[in-house]
């Protein structure tokens, strides 16, 4: 099986003065088929986190190994879907599909036939043809992840995607989350400040304290599987079970005992 | 209530509004041609009532006349259109080498810190400087030959595209960037596929600009020995003081560089719309 893993991560900027952790000995695994959300409020190093899992970012201590093998720089192994989309204005939606496809030097053919399916997938059939500032958030959104799907990545490495996007857009858009992982067969790491998005999306979720950033919980659910095996997303939400363990974590991420330095 | 009563007041005809708005599109427009027309008035006044010597300053119709015998005729050994072919070559010759130049200058700055420590004291050497300030120093190396004027409008031009073309390639945001990195792009398919993309929108202003400049300094580097040109035509004619044809060289300059902004401006909406819809 394979894993994305921190192993011991510590994160600073160099030219910060006193070189204050940002990240300090994170040690966290996403295996293909978890769909792990990292949750913690502003401060806690999630983006960073992302951002070395991705290879964008270079550790200070600790490795990030790719099946024990240690990762240096960014792959297509690993897509990444950003929270401001990262789109090629310049391009319609279906080249921006294309746009991994075409760095592998797939025929013209193959790659509309790919961007065109990939689209279907995320409910953009037909829309190929669309510039991409005629699309809305949403759609933009759902064209960078049919983008990162088209890299045929082991794993989706998602930064607050939904972030930007209403509020009927964004539960849309979980629901889509959930059907593409399930279908793509990848380990998937999203990071979020909803803890709602987080409870329904996550086989795990990881709460990460601020200054410096370290995991401060670690837990498992099945929301998200059991939206998957057909029940509704609504009824979920509300569950006394969803809405109890919702709470639990607000507390989790406000308690004073996870916010003082260590 | 009074909201509504307001309300009502403005409620018109729904043809009317149409008219009010199209009124109001046009009124711009009104105003340009009356002023023109106003001058054009005054102008015609002052140089047929005596007021200014029709030497200094023809009437409107002389230049229209005057621009007639240029296309026929010709002054100077060559027509209007031989003149203004000649003009048009050299600020394209050198619209093409700067380009030329200038975008993979302008990408070396943008990407390569050693790049850029290499080609900016050039460019910003270069880029206070007045053309007239080095053409004298170009003749004295590359003679009196078209090859110093192209190389002068070249410089001049220059510049502008190199600026342009390192700010449009830093307008590619970070995640673009990363993005493309994530997917596996080689640094050469970065540039192809990102990086250059990126900075159309601007490489084109930055063109809109070199051509102002190029007709700037076209006229200065053909009052050096050419024989043909819009410059030179000028020239010529102001030193018998023929002034009608001084006005229409002028007033054919300023048409041809009004024609190429609003041909780049076409190119701009039709090809790069993403740079107003971002």
């Amino acid at each position: 099986m394979s894993e994305l893993r921190l192993n011991a991560v510590s994160f600073a900027y160099e030219h910060a003065p006193g070189a204050a952790r940002v990240l300090d000995r994170v040690t966290l695994g996403v295996a293909k088929g978890e769909f792990v959300v990292v949750l913690g409020q502003s401060g806690s190093g999630k983006t960073s986190l992302l951002n070395l899992a991705a290879g964008f970012l270079e550790p200070t201590e600790g490795r990030v190994t790719l099946d024990g093998k240690a990762v240096s720089g960014p792959s297509a192994d690993r897509a990444v879907v950003f929270q401001d989309d990262a789109l090629f204005a310049w391009s319609n939606a279906r080249d921006n599909v294309a746009f991994p496809l075409r760095l592998r030097g797939a025929s013209r053919d193959e790659r509309k036939r790919r961007a065109d399916a990939l689209l279907a997938d995320v409910g953009l059939a037909g829309q190929g043809g669309k510039a991409i500032w005629e699309l809305s958030g949403g759609m933009r959104q759902r064209v960078g992840i049919a983008r990162a799907l088209a890299a045929e990545p082991e794993f989706l490495l998602m930064d607050e995607p939904l972030g930007a996007l209403d509020a009927m857009t964004r539960d849309q858009m979980q629901e889509l989350l959930l059907t593409i992982w399930s279908r793509s067969n990848t380990g998937a790491l999203l990071i979020t400040h909803s803890v709602e998005e987080a409870l329904f999306l996550a086989t795990r979720v990881v709460v990460l304290a601020a200054h410096p950033g370290r995991i401060a919980l670690e837990q498992n659910f099945d929301f998200g599987r059991r939206f998957l095996a057909g029940e509704k997303a609504r009824a979920l939400k509300s569950e006394p079970e969803f809405v109890a363990a919702r709470e639990a974590l607000i507390a989790a991420i406000h308690d004073p005992a996870y916010a003082v330095a260590a | 209530m009074s909201v509504i009563a307001e309300s009502g007041a403005v409620q018109r005809p729904e043809g009317e509004r149409k008219r009010a708005r199209r009124l109001r599109k046009l009124l711009p427009l009104f105003a340009g041609l009356t002023v023109t027309a106003a001058i054009l008035v005054i102008w015609h006044v002052a140089s047929t009532s005596g007021w200014v010597s029709p030497v200094f300053l023809p009437p409107p119709a002389a230049i229209v006349a005057a621009l007639g015998r240029l296309i026929q005729v010709g002054y100077v050994d060559s027509t209007l259109l031989q003149h203004v072919g000649a003009s048009l070559g050299r600020v394209f010759s050198a619209l093409f080498f700067s380009v030329l130049i200038g975008v993979p200058a302008g990408l070396v700055i943008a990407t390569s810190p050693i790049g850029r420590g290499v080609l900016d004291p050039v460019v910003e050497f270069l880029r206070p400087l007045p053309p007239l300030a080095y053409l004298p120093l170009v003749i004295i190396w590359f003679g009196i030959g078209e090859t110093s004027k192209v190389l002068v409008i070249s410089l001049a031009m220059a510049p502008a595209i190199i600026i342009s073309t390192a700010a449009g390639v830093r307008s590619a945001s970070k995640n673009q960037v990363n993005a493309a990195r994530a997917f596996g792009a080689t640094p050469l398919q970065l540039l192809r596929h990102v990086l250059l993309p990126a900075a159309i929108p601007s490489i084109l202003t930055g063109i809109r600009i070199a051509l102002g400049a190029g007709w700037t300094t076209l006229v200065a580097a053909e009052l050096v020995a050419a024989g043909r040109g819009l410059g030179y035509m000028i020239q010529s004619a102001a030193q018998f003081l023929v002034t009608d044809v001084v006005i229409a060289g002028i007033l054919v300059i300023s048409a041809i560089a009004f024609a190429f902004e609003a041909l780049l401006r076409f190119v701009e909406r039709r090809y790069v719309p993403w740079s107003r819809n971002p």
